[in-house]
């Protein structure tokens, strides 16, 4: 390998991570206040068409920026509703809004562009370019940041930990769990729009291809920390681009390298990681319960 | 949950949302009409008749001996992962891993028929349904293990399980099974003997094979297993306390990893449908997400296996149904049915909705 290549291969993995880095904070920000997310993959999907369609309709991706947050935010509003008010077990919730969500997107491509598909394509002046990249680095040293030195990151933490002692101590865990599940409709929907207006020039379905599930395994490989979230997506995404790479490619033999199994890698190493065959991780220990005040 | 390691997740009930009286029975039905209502208003929004849907649904989904045969041919893969799901959720475990668990079902019939091709025709479909079984089942057995063994959590677990039986399949379709004269990513076609005839006398050009009289039968079977054995009550026991059971000397963890198996090998025999029953080989990705609408399909039956049957039914001929509004009407696409399940599920599980129904009721007989 030159080292134009390998140069290549790592402008291609940050590329990739990307959606990933954002899906994954937002998963971890809802995980932390004790909300299990596992509706990312659907947050992602109406972030990436919002996304799409707001930028073709005006011209600017920003517009189409700030559209998948609101969308992302529906989506979550949503999701909050059942789980946090109508007390809905969050993973049979979160299943219902990925199907929500991916059956949603065809429809509302089929009545705006009157094809299932896909949108239009946006021409390359339309397209967010880098920032996306940029902004989610940002993202993580902000998370990381309010986290660790903030009173409302201490609440956050402290509504996954224990929710009582933040009831006790006067601060409503439901609103802390609400604004968190919010928060990673926005962040979740910028993944998907990441997708849409800076990776590509359209949304079409499928593709988020199940990176909101590869955020969550991220999200527990970092053991639901920031900066070692970032850096799984991040070797996730080398994961994801060598694979692009290899594909078709006849290394030794024959046959072209079965890429199948650096596909696999991101999900096996995390059934690994939480058997506590390498290292160990351990989630907030309220997540998944529902607070009742 | 004494293992430290053990991930906390919502405790799974077994037995609907624990309600008393009429109101769980009416539940399904309930959230079934309202899920059905906002998906047609969602279709009035896009400038459809609501009418004009619903009638397009019903008629082609019961409008003729084959549109009634397409809709038990699509409710039978659905029987099959909602059993799997129901069965899992019996003895508190929850399985999102039906869709990988189904992928290895219908490749390992898929590999016995293409291995032992001049199976005779008496034996083929045994060794067919044995060896989807057995792929199924061992793909349940290792997030049951996990669970069991090293406590890690099973929706974790399955989740990811889904993406790792995807790429494994693949790499087996396109590499060791390949069909040499297809251009799409399928293996070579099964031995003659397995492949089960369709009732073509009855349903046209229908699939419907045997399949959904097998998906019949392992309702049956699993509601005589759970309520009729003792390794069937022991699994219950399990779910509904597992401390509880543990004082009475059940063995929780091998309740558990025997949960998975079983849960897995049901969700294995869509590969029947699909591969003996429909395509006679193995298609990469044939399933539209028949393993998550399990997850519906039990939760909307009460995790009981004539729910689950009942659930089936409706949500084959939704599938049907929806599939005939892409060329019948102008703006709804096939897609709906996603819509809908979806919305069938967010209101059966809205606990706080009955809850608050409950105390309605409550108030008004006061």
């Amino acid at each position: 390998m030159s080292f134009d290549s390998v140069m290549d291969l790592l402008a291609s993995t940050l590329r990739v991570s990307t959606p990933l880095l954002f899906a994954a904070l937002g998963g971890l920000v809802s995980e932390r206040s004790g909300v299990v997310n596992i509706a990312l993959e659907g947050m992602m999907i109406v972030g990436a068409l919002a996304a799409a369609v707001l930028t073709h309709a005006t011209g600017s991706p920003w517009l189409g920026w700030g559209a998948a947050a609101g969308a992302g935010m529906v989506l979550a509003a949503i999701y909050g509703l059942s789980v946090i008010r109508l007390r809905a077990d969050q993973i049979v919730a979160g299943t219902a809004i990925n199907l929500l969500a991916a059956g949603s997107a065809p429809f509302v491509c089929k009545v705006l562009y009157g094809a299932t598909g896909q949108t239009p394509a946006l021409e390359l002046s339309q397209r967010l370019g880098e920032s996306p990249l940029i902004l989610a680095f940002v993202c993580v040293a902000v998370v990381a940041l309010w986290l660790r030195s903030t009173a409302s990151g201490l609440w956050l933490r402290v509504a996954g930990e224990h929710p009582q002692a933040l009831s006790t101590a006067g601060v409503g865990v439901v609103r802390v769990r609400w604004a968190a599940v919010l928060l990673s409709g926005v962040l979740a929907g910028w993944g998907g729009a990441t997708l849409s207006i800076s990776l590509s020039s359209a949304f079409s379905r499928g593709m988020t291809g199940g990176r909101g599930f590869m955020a969550l395994a991220a999200l527990i490989f970092g053991k639901w920390k920031p900066v070692p979230t970032a850096a799984a997506c991040l070797l996730f995404g080398l994961a994801d681009a060598l694979q692009i790479r290899l594909q078709g490619v006849v290394l030794w033999g024959t046959e072209p390298v079965p890429v199948q199994f650096i596909q696999i890698l991101p999900y096996a190493v995390t059934i690994l990681v939480l058997a506590g065959f390498v290292g160990q991780a351990r989630a907030p220990s309220a997540l998944g319960r529902p607070f009742d005040t | 949950m004494s293992d430290p390691k053990m991930a906390p997740m919502p405790a799974v009930k077994a037995e609907g949302s624990g309600l008393s009286g009429w109101l769980p029975r009416l539940q399904p039905f309930v959230a079934v009409l309202l899920g059905l209502s906002l998906g047609l208003a969602v279709t009035a929004l896009a400038g459809e008749s609501p009418w004009l849907v619903l009638k397009v649904l019903v008629q082609s989904s019961v409008g003729t001996a084959y549109d009634l045969g397409m809709t038990l041919f699509y409710a039978t893969p659905l029987i099959f992962t909602g059993l799997s799901v129901a069965i899992a959720f019996q003895a508190g475990l929850f399985n999102i891993g039906a869709e990988g668990q189904l992928a290895f079902g219908a490749l390992a019939a898929a590999a016995m028929g293409i291995l032992v091709p001049g199976a005779p025709a008496w034996i083929a479909p045994v060794l067919g349904v044995f060896a989807a079984i057995a792929g199924g089942a061992l793909w349940g057995f290792i997030p049951g293990y996990l669970r069991a063994r090293r406590g890690s959590h099973e929706v974790i677990n399955t989740i990811m399980l889904n993406f790792v039986a995807a790429g494994l399949t693949s790499w087996v379709t396109l590499y060791l099974l390949r069909s040499e004269d297809s251009q799409n990513p399928e293996t070579k076609s099964v031995g003659a003997g397995y492949l089960l005839s369709h009732w073509t006398s009855v349903f046209g050009d229908a699939p419907l094979s045997l399949a959904f009289v097998l998906a019949l039968l392992a309702a049956m079977a699993m509601g005589f297993f759970l309520w009729r054995t003792t390794a069937g009550f022991e699994l219950r026991a399990v779910g509904q306390n597992e401390s509880a059971a543990r004082a009475a000397g059940i063995d929780a963890a091998k309740v558990r990893i025997l949960a998975m198996v079983l849960a897995g090998g049901l969700a294995g025999m869509v590969g029947v449908a699909e591969v003996m029953g429909n395509a006679g080989k193995f298609r990469m990705n044939f399933s539209p997400d028949y393993g998550f609408i399990g997850i519906a399909v039990a939760l909307l039956g009460r995790n009981r296996p004539l729910g689950v049957v009942g659930a089936a039914l409706l949500f084959g001929a939704l599938q049907k149904g929806t599939g005939a509004l892409d060329f019948e009407t102008e703006h709804v696409t096939r897609e709906l049915s996603s819509i809908i399940q979806a919305l069938v599920i967010l209101s059966v599980s809205a606990e706080g909705l009955w809850t608050w129904m409950r105390e309605r009721k409550k108030g008004a007989q006061a």
